[in-house]
């Protein structure tokens, strides 16, 4: 899986409205995006009780493992993975190869409700992603620090 | 791959730890959480089996402080050493900024420090990564212990290239934060060729 290496306030925006159009349309409770290299991209729901770095990081790395078991089997990819609990669930899929819709969701909605929903939002999420790393960064907002950067700028962030 | 979010102003830069079967990978990521201020810390990850070997990987989110108002956080991870489960480590490398690679100082370890740089070398190549280009540091560990090789003989058989090495005691925690130093530093520079070209 592919990956892009920045995400502007614009595309965030974008992204966050269709993700909250999502969690609604699928009563679920949180539903994040996140990248190949598990960074997240963006979030809609209350995500306060969850670690939403933690389960970033391990769901792109069981995404990872899902291809490469598929791929030993003969197929390309599995198109999504679900996570049952006792009450609550995790539907992972893959979003046109760039990143991971994340959904946390309980017994307010039903996988099929999720299912049925995760079809049009991944693909309107590819397409947002698609758009915004064609549009890149702004003058004004490509302050990257980089550019300036001393040895002693690193070392403060040690003290 | 560092990725940075310009809404809330935040670099992430992944760092992968690497090295042969109980050279103390894990043990380095554990120090580094036990004297982490909290704040600065999220929860420390490990997938490992019942007798605590690394099964798939450890992960552990560092929030560093910030340059020119970014906030610059470091995402570590080990990789499982044990020889069989290379297919984890392929995955566990891919968009890595830079490699720390731990080697066992015991000389009967030796050989094994040699096939698991190896393996470094052509897990990164499969991503189309060169080891003589990215950042990347050797850490020298478990000098405390008896029958060690010595740097100059270890230098000989794992960097040739000469690239920054740290001597190590990883459970006392000696050269854990010396060796997170030199790759934060290296990525970071790293980013800022790249800025520049």
């Amino acid at each position: 899986m592919g990956s892009q290496n920045f995400i502007t306030a614009q595309v965030l925006e974008r992204v966050e409205e269709e993700l909250r159009g999502f969690r609604q349309a699928a009563k679920a409770r949180v539903a994040f995006l996140i990248d190949g290299n598990g960074q997240l991209l963006g979030q809609a729901g209350d995500a306060t009780k969850v670690d939403t770095t933690a389960i970033a990081a391990l769901t792109a790395s069981n995404m990872a493992a899902s291809k490469a078991i598929a791929e030993l089997v003969g197929e390309e990819k599995f198109g999504g993975v679900l996570h049952e609990g006792e009450d609550e669930h995790l539907h992972l899929s893959v979003v046109g190869g760039i990143a991971i819709l994340v959904v946390l969701f309980d017994a307010e909605t039903s996988i099929g409700l999720v299912r049925l929903r995760v079809k049009n939002t991944t693909k309107n999420l590819e397409a947002l992603l698609i758009q915004g790393a064609e549009e890149g960064v702004s003058e004004e907002e490509d302050l990257s620090p980089f550019a300036e950067i001393t040895e002693d700028d690193i070392d403060q962030l040690f003290l | 791959m560092s990725f940075i979010n310009y809404s809330s102003r935040e670099i992430n830069c992944k760092i992968v730890y690497y090295g042969p079967g109980l050279c103390g990978k894990t043990t380095n990521l554990n120090y580094v959480y036990q004297k982490t201020n909290p704040d600065n810390r999220g929860k420390m990850i490990s997938l490992a089996t019942e007798t605590e070997r690394t099964l798939f990987f450890d992960f552990l989110p560092l929030a560093l402080g910030s340059i020119r108002g970014f906030k610059v956080r470091f995402h570590l991870y080990t990789v499982p050493g044990q020889v069989f489960y290379d297919a984890s480590r392929k995955l566990i490398l891919r968009g890595a900024d830079g490699v720390v690679f731990v080697a066992d100082s015991q000389v009967d370890r030796l050989e094994a420090n040699v096939e698991s740089l190896e393996n470094l070398r052509q897990n990164l190549a499969e991503h189309g990564s060169d080891l003589d280009k990215i950042p990347f540091n050797i850490q020298y560990n478990k000098r405390d212990l008896p029958d060690i090789a010595s740097v100059e003989e270890m230098n000989g058989l794992l960097n040739p290239r000469g690239v920054p090495v740290v001597e190590a005691c990883a459970h006392t925690g000696e050269g854990v934060f010396d060796t997170l130093k030199d790759i934060a530093k290296q990525v970071i520079m790293e980013l800022k060729k790249k800025e520049n070209t």
